[in-house]
């Protein structure tokens, strides 16, 4: 019973970890977004920075990634 | 487990995470350090593709390249040119490093692609050892080119002087978090699109929501290729910019 | 914790549904060696063979390009100058030309002027002859008539039972062919 009930919560956590997979989304979102609003109004300059853009994805999925983790460590390792 | 919890009830078998079950090739034993196991296929069936392109696709050394020559030369000329405006001139010497890196990760990732393969890079050991190994060699550089002065890297001296000791504070963390955040992205990622994949693939089962099922599969497929390229093409470009704090650690 | 009952039950793990195989510490040493020797592996193959024998094709293109653009502007230099010595020639040989055909109407003019001149030389002559002759004839002519009608006017005196006298029929004659 009492394993049950750490089970159940290791769950519901680990379906609350995943929220935090929406705020690198909205995170990623927004830096291409704003990478893409950039980039129409000086194309020329967009080229360039293109790997800028890149590491700044990289930086908003790790926390994304973060939250993915902790979810799977509630599901398979508590 | 939730899987057999759900197996049992609507008579579906999930299993997403057996592909990452590492087992010997040959018998049944337990995996020792030197077991040949699947692990050791594919990333030698990895070393070969390395080999197969930028070796064997450039034997002929021609002035008008060939197919394959020219895939070569591209790899080439992209990582080359991401470490010179990433790292900077001097950064240009490490080079060699970062392509290895790059070219096996790409190739253990698509190698992942092809059905029932088994992903290497998958596994936070594989891409822990790799995250580590960046992590280390940037450090021990920094600190071999700079010497004590490296640890300026953590001290802001454009912020005011009373933020400095708390953003020192975060500096130091988030440069703690980099081989973390590093492996687990591309564990994370690889492991994260084969699961998805293997769920749609046990809905496929289903009848009514097979068609449904194999499309999404179809889709996800496409999409994992694409992440397969970013995923190697952001772990080769931090590994640059790393290398950059190495190099030039005074902002 | 998940993983332990893994490693210590690892020989039918296929048969349950596991855990994370991820976490599976058991593993870790194998992956781990396996890993390093793959990447030693590629850092070899790179470094020794792949590496600098793209680096050198890539220089070889380079300088390839480089020489055929040199040789292309060598080549365009060359072709201006063709044009050039062209254009020359051609210039000279039309002024050689012109020069040849001024040359040939002036050589054609003279031996015209030349036969003209013969020839007016030749017609004046030969009408000078011709009225000579005419002359001749004409002179020849009158004789005949002189004698003609000096021997009709001695026949005539004869036949009217006269006699002839020669010297005043030669002078009856000179007077009328006079007149």
């Amino acid at each position: 019973m009492e394993g049950d009930i750490v089970q159940m919560g290791a769950y519901i956590g680990a379906g609350l970890a995943c929220t935090g997979m929406g705020g690198a989304a909205v995170g990623v979102g927004h830096v291409v977004g704003n990478f893409l609003s950039g980039a129409l109004r000086n194309p020329s300059a967009a080229g360039g920075q293109t790997a800028t853009m890149f590491i700044g994805i990289a930086f908003a999925e790790a926390l994304g990634i973060f939250s993915f983790l902790v979810a799977l460590l509630l599901m398979f390792a508590v | 487990m939730a899987e057999e919890a759900k197996g049992a009830e609507g008579g579906l078998e999930f299993h997403p995470m057996d592909q990452f079950i590492v087992k010997p090739l040959f018998g049944d034993g337990p995996v020792g350090m030197f077991t040949i196991t699947n692990v050791t296929l594919w990333l030698a069936l990895a070393v070969l593709c390395v080999y197969g392109l930028m070796v064997i696709g450039t034997s002929r050394r021609a002035i008008v390249p060939s197919r394959s020559q020219s895939i070569a030369e591209l790899a080439y000329g992209f990582v080359y040119q991401m470490v010179e405006d990433v790292a900077g001139k001097d950064g240009v010497k490490y080079f060699p490093y970062i392509i290895t890196l790059f070219l096996f990760i790409v190739f253990a990732n698509f190698l992942g692609l092809i059905p029932m393969a088994f992903t290497t890079t998958s596994h936070i050991a594989v891409t822990a050892v790799l995250a580590m190994a960046v992590f280390l060699t940037v450090t021990i550089l920094g600190f071999v080119l700079h010497g004590i002065s490296f640890l300026k890297l953590f001290w802001i001296s454009s912020a005011p002087l009373a933020l400095r000791p708390i953003l020192a504070l975060i500096e130091v963390i988030s440069y703690f978090v980099r081989p973390l955040s590093h492996s687990i992205r591309l564990a994370g990622n690889m492991m994260a699109g084969h699961a998805v994949i293997k769920v749609f693939a046990a809905f496929a089962a289903v009848l009514a929501i097979s068609p449904f099922a194999v499309l999404a599969i179809t889709a996800i497929y496409a999409l994992e290729v694409l992440v397969s390229f970013i995923q190697a093409y952001v772990f080769a470009i931090l590994t640059c910019v790393y290398l950059r704090d190495a190099l030039h650690p005074h902002h | 914790m998940a993983e332990d009952t893994h490693a210590t039950d690892g020989m039918d793990k296929t048969a349950e549904a596991p855990g994370m195989p991820q976490l599976d510490f058991s593993t870790f040493d194998n992956q781990i060696f396996w890993l390093v020797i793959a990447l030693v592996a590629i850092y070899l193959i790179l470094n020794r063979i792949a590496l600098p024998r793209i680096a050198s094709v890539l220089a070889e293109r380079k300088g390839t390009v480089t020489n055929d653009i040199a040789k292309a502007e060598e080549l365009k230099q060359a072709a201006v100058t063709a044009e050039e010595n062209y254009k020359k020639a051609l210039a000279d040989a039309r002024a050689e030309a012109q020069e040849i055909v001024a040359k040939a109407k002036a050589d054609i003019q003279a031996d015209l002027d030349d036969a003209l001149a013969k020839a007016d030389a030749e017609i004046a002559a030969r009408s000078a002859e011709s009225e000579k002759a005419i002359a001749e004839i004409r002179a020849g002519a009158m004789d005949a008539v002189a004698e003609v009608a000096r021997e009709t006017a001695a026949e005539l005196v004869a036949v009217l039972g006269g006699k002839p006298d020669k010297a005043a029929i030669d002078a009856a004659v000179a007077e009328r062919m006079k007149g």
